[in-house]
């Protein structure tokens, strides 16, 4: 029990993954700015946000809405990010727990935290953040079959194995799926749908700035909104270690390979930084066809080559 | 209380409330966040909605129209919220003062933490008075 509460607050979990979370998004904003010939935020900048968000501001209810709602989603969003993250980070880290078949447990609670920032939208009573909602909804829809399909790519690739510790050893012991044609067409629709899933600039709609004024967001102030930026930094870091772990060998961490890891991770994110700064805003139809036809005819034909042992 | 306030101030969050401007105002304030002066590298941000803002830049002439909803954008910020008047206009009126839809300066509608005058007040100059603001 206490070893279990040790992985869910301190190391592979919410602890540990928020402050690489944190510094992940220090280097995404960095990344943009140098993009831009900008300088870019200090360090410490994502550490300075949330602790000012969390003990300085004001948590404002909405009054037409439903309060307890609001106050209970953005707390689900971090509970379902951190249980992700802990089953994604125990196999990448090498710590046997022995438990089974996570692959689909872990594609179940990557998809709280979007759920409980609609529920929580809903709850504001705000009429922007319910067109927000609607929107990130359609966006779940399109994208969460492309990431199923990926999975599934990569199950058929290593025999028919369900769980993360054995993908991973599959493939340290043979070489790393993204080696082969059919391993690259899972990486780009891959990258895409963590694109989405983080709700990054091409497919950030859910929160636009400039019509909707941060979307589902819009409502959330203080406590509760750091609650959100947690969230997001949680994310930031184990959606990326999880198509590691997929596709890119996982962790050896020895010697020279955790220079490899942390190279890994950020290759991944820069990745998503150079997607998301050389890129509009597209539609939510745009967004949907993208992933419904292309991405998905993407995958189809790796699962297609990966049976033919390409 | 160093920690908060050490937090807050390296990380302000910026909502821009446009009244009866004339735009220079708009043009000088989007002029800060550009490559060239980069207000990021202290943390400054513009953000979208009130509900994250710690600044609330107020520029333009505030006229009848401009006042309930300024008064309503300032209650519906989380508090502690600073005020920066920036321009003439919203410092005094500027040559609005006599006209008979001017609602008075910013500072007789809501609490101003700080002045910046100019007509339209350069980039640095709204630096300046930030820092200022931030050591006071």
């Amino acid at each position: 029990m206490a070893v279990n509460l040790f992985y869910f607050l301190v190391f592979p979990g919410l602890l540990f993954a928020g402050v690489v979370g944190a510094f992940l998004s220090w280097f995404d904003r960095k990344i943009s700015a140098r993009v831009q010939f900008r300088k870019g935020p200090p360090l410490l900048q994502p550490f300075y946000d949330f602790f000012k968000l969390l003990l300085v501001k004001e948590t404002i209810l909405p009054k037409h809405g439903s309060p307890l709602v609001f106050l209970i989603a953005p707390i689900f969003a971090v509970f379902g990010a951190t249980m992700a993250g802990v089953f994604i980070l125990l196999p990448l880290f090498n710590i046997t727990t022995g438990f089974r078949g996570d692959l689909l447990v872990i594609f179940y609670l990557l998809t709280i935290p979007s759920f409980s920032y609609i529920i929580g939208a809903l709850a504001s009573g705000n009429p922007l953040a319910a067109v927000g909602g609607s929107r990130e909804m359609k966006l779940i829809i399109s994208y969460e079959l492309t990431f199923l399909l990926v999975i599934a790519g990569v199950i058929m690739k290593c025999g028919q194995k369900f769980d993360l510790d054995s993908i991973i050893q599959t493939q340290q012991a043979g070489s790393p799926f993204i080696g082969s044609i059919s391993g690259v067409l899972l990486f780009i629709a891959g990258i895409f749908c963590i694109q989405a899933k983080l709700a990054l600039v091409p497919f950030d709609m859910p929160e636009a700035e400039a019509e909707i004024t941060e979307g589902i967001f819009i409502e959330y102030s203080g406590a509760a909104y750091a609650m959100i930026k947690l969230t997001k930094y949680i994310m930031f870091f184990i959606l990326p270690a999880f198509l590691i772990a997929l596709l890119m060998n996982g962790f050896k961490l020895e010697g020279i390979g955790i220079l490899w890891a942390v190279l890994k991770v950020l290759a991944v994110v820069l990745a998503l930084t150079l997607i998301k700064n050389t890129n509009p805003r597209i539609k939510i139809k745009q967004a949907i066809s993208f992933f419904l036809i292309w991405m998905n005819l993407l995958v189809v034909i790796a699962l297609v080559l990966i049976a033919f042992g390409y | 209380m160093g920690f908060k306030n050490y937090c807050f101030k390296k990380s302000l969050w910026v909502f821009h409330f446009g009244g009866a401007s004339c735009n220079n105002c708009d043009i000088e304030i989007l002029d800060c966040l550009t490559p060239r002066h980069d207000l990021e590298r202290f943390g400054i941000l513009l953000v979208g909605s009130i509900r994250h803002a710690d600044v609330l830049l107020v520029n333009g002439s505030i006229n009848m129209h401009d006042k309930e909803r300024l008064i309503e954008v300032y209650n519906q910020a989380p508090k502690p919220i600073l005020v920066i008047a920036i321009g003439a206009c919203g410092c005094t009126g500027g040559f609005f003062t006599e006209s008979y839809t001017f609602a008075g300066p910013v500072d007789k509608i809501i609490p101003v933490d700080a002045y910046v005058p100019g007509c339209p007040p350069k980039p640095e100059a709204i630096i300046a008075g930030i820092v200022k603001l931030l050591n006071k």
